[in-house]
């Protein structure tokens, strides 16, 4: 699960990391008052959306008075924010953080994180902030540094004054910088977080060093312990699918191809993707409806993809093992007495209980074509959809 | 021949008497697999099917002779994995969907700390070993299986098979099995960032089975390990490697469906995988659907004789 910029500042500021001072505003009227949380003019306005690069797009502007500030906050509010990674629709912005002006000295990089090849926690560390780390990594690698650390210990005292000297921050702030790093470390820990970074992590005059932005990443699969998070686990779609496919609990990522696709297991919907374009067509969705999942999801899955205007075809392609075939077939057929199915549907079916599955879908007037493998049912499916 | 298990393997199921841990006891018990006894705490004295069970695994494993555990516990007790490794078990699969990242990490960080396991090594691999969590398990066609895969797509034969999905390693199953091309063992290491076992470890394996003539590896987006398992095919696989990334068409930093199929920070892409194992002479398969044909056509120019 993702935050926003302000509920991951948060998040931050509970751990014991300074934040700027900061107001929110979702409408223009509530400017000054988000201004005199701020600490008042200038302020940086900053639309909260969960997409990266809002800086590039024009997303975040310094103002120095009033009458600029209610111009930004008018022209930013309510309109789509096209950034390097949200795709040429862009993203609306529903709401702008107001922030205490300051004046940067030097910016760093922060992360923590877990390296999944060498299975430690990180914490990995630049001289270089505000950038894309990606990007760095690329170009300038030898002003990175990881520093792994032992997850029962934590990050240590002196691994995390090992990495402020390292980074040269000015010698009078590093012992609150290697503090910081500390809070940041546990904050990790405390939330189940699979991602905390602070980019940029400033040095400014006012106050010293703080976190000027922050992301926070909680791994989806530990939000059983978070109660107050589970609630509003769809609050970071990006789409209403997205957040509809959440509350079924199903894994579903839109795309904006014209083929719908149901599919049973992560890597088998992948693969299915990857030959329906092999084919010339293009995928709707990525859809996966897991090994658990009864037929009143396997319904609603398939009614996901049915309300989908882009989708021209649908194919279902299962291969059972967990998830039995018959289930599917209930599934489709339920979602087929509540709504009707106006395009074609291309269904292969194989594995646990595949006869019954299949002799359910051939007995209802449900009409569908079926594929003996996956490669015809991709062939068929590109072909019904282009018609 | 095969690795980690076979005929011989004395399977105990923890979280027997849930849905899934009893529809799959019972169907490992009919492909032929000794289930030997199950555990959930607090059902001591009851049995199932004809079989004790337990409250807890080394009391399972002092009462049956157990050498591997299948688990199906909820994913909020990753405890019942550190509790099989207390046990002594050499094998423990984890069927289990849903264990978060960090508890892994104890786990895996527990591992490298605990006692050094006494006994000896499955096919070079030090125990205890790990398969999943969230994969299928492990099948040796004909002899055993422990997890979740319909047994009749599988036939015995020289292929190994070494997957990070469940559904599509069926799928490539299948198509070697229609192909007349039987496989030795097949591995399901599991979708998660962290899998207990890894592309390498089992590759290793297979590279000491003198059965296995030959391997498929299904590897898809995020993480390194097509990255990790390319390094080591080019310096220690004598064998043929035939492969098979899914996710060519994935957004970035879009999490697909599995935990660990997400494209991060420019990490993870399917390019990266495919040049990586192609440098290390492994037939990349493009087509999800040739998989099998991919592997044919190896051996017929290599001439293996399977």
């Amino acid at each position: 699960m993702r935050f926003l910029e302000h509920q991951a500042k948060k998040l931050l500021s509970s751990w014991g990391i300074p934040i700027p001072r900061s107001g929110l505003l979702t409408r223009p009227s509530q400017l000054s008052s988000a201004v005199r949380k701020a600490g008042g003019y200038p302020v940086v306005l900053k639309v909260q959306v969960y997409a990266g690069g809002r800086g590039k797009a024009g997303g975040i502007v310094k103002v120095a008075d009033l009458s600029k500030a209610r111009a930004a906050a008018k022209e930013l509010l309510g309109k789509r924010l096209v950034t390097a990674q949200t795709g040429p629709e862009g993203v609306p912005v529903k709401s702008l953080l107001a922030e205490q002006g300051l004046t940067i000295l030097k910016e760093f990089y922060v992360s923590v994180l877990i390296d999944r090849s060498r299975q430690v926690p990180i914490v990995v560390a630049a001289r270089e902030g505000g950038i894309a780390i990606e990007e760095l990594a690329k170009e300038h690698p030898e002003e990175i540094l990881t520093t792994p650390f032992d997850p029962f210990l934590g990050l240590l005292s002196h691994q995390s004054r090992r990495i402020v000297t390292w980074l040269r921050i000015q010698a009078e702030h590093r012992e609150a910088a290697a503090k910081q790093l500390l809070k940041l470390a546990k904050g990790f820990f405390l939330t189940d977080a699979s991602l905390v970074e602070v980019n940029p992590w400033a040095l400014t005059k006012e106050q010293g060093m703080l976190a000027l932005d922050a992301k926070v990443t909680v791994d989806d699969n530990a939000l059983f312990r978070y109660p107050e998070l589970e609630r509003i686990k769809t609050a970071d779609a990006d789409t209403p699918s997205e957040a509809k496919s959440r509350q079924i609990g199903i894994s579903y990522v839109g795309l904006s191809g014209s083929i719908g696709c149901m599919v049973n297991g992560a890597g088998l919907a992948m693969a299915t993707m990857d030959l329906i374009k092999l084919n010339g067509g293009e995928p709707a969705n990525f859809l996966d409806v897991g090994g658990g999942a009864d037929v009143n999801q396997v319904r609603e899955a398939f009614k996901l993809i049915v309300a989908d205007r882009k989708v021209k075809a649908i194919l279902v392609n299962i291969f059972g093992g967990i998830m039995k075939c018959d289930v599917i077939a209930q599934g489709i057929l339920s979602a087929a007495k509540s709504m009707k199915i106006k395009v074609p549907l291309v269904v292969r079916l194989e594995g646990t209980n595949v006869e019954i599955g299949r002799k359910m879908l051939e007995d209802s007037k449900l009409g569908f074509i079926t594929a003996s493998d996956m490669d015809e049912a991709a062939k068929k499916v590109v072909k019904a959809a282009c018609r | 021949m095969s690795i980690l298990i076979d005929k011989n393997t004395r399977v105990i199921v923890q979280g027997i008497t849930g849905k899934a841990g009893s529809f799959h006891a019972a169907q490992m018990r009919a492909y032929g697999t000794q289930v030997v006894g199950g555990v959930t705490p607090g059902r001591v004295g009851s049995q199932w099917e004809g079989l004790p069970i337990f409250d807890g695994v080394a009391e399972a494993v002092a009462e049956t002779g157990a050498t591997a555990t299948c688990i199906f516990v909820p994913a909020a007790s990753a405890d019942a994995i550190l509790e099989a490794v207390d046990a002594g078990l050499p094998l423990i699969v984890v069927i289990t969907e849903g264990i978060p990242i960090q508890d892994m990490l104890r786990v895996k960080t527990w591992l490298k700390r605990g006692p050094t396991p006494k006994g000896q090594t499955l096919e070079g691999l030090t125990p205890p070993v790990i398969v999943g969590p969230n994969g299928p398990g492990v099948i040796t066609p004909g002899q055993a299986k422990i997890g979740i895969m319909p047994g009749y797509i599988h036939k015995p034969g020289p292929v190994g098979v070494i997957s990070r999905s469940g559904t599509l390693t069926y799928e490539a199953v299948w198509q070697l099995t229609k192909l007349g091309l039987g496989q030795s063992t097949c591995v399901g290491i599991g979708g998660d960032p962290l899998p207990g076992t890894g592309f390498v470890e089992v590759l290793r394996a297979f590279e000491n089975d003198p059965e296995t003539k030959a391997v498929v590896l299904i590897g898809e987006i995020g993480g390194t390990a097509e990255e990790d398992a390319a390094a080591f095919i080019k310096k220690q696989m004598s064998k043929p490697v035939v492969a098979f990334v899914a996710g060519a068409t994935a957004p970035p930093e879009k999490r697909m469906g599995h935990a660990g199929a997400v494209i991060a920070q420019g990490q993870g892409t399917h390019a990266s995988k495919v040049q990586a194992l192609k440098a290390a002479g492994v037939s990349v398969a493009e087509n999800p659907a040739v998989i099998g044909r991919t592997l044919a056509r190896m051996l017929e120019k290599l001439q293996v004789q399977v």
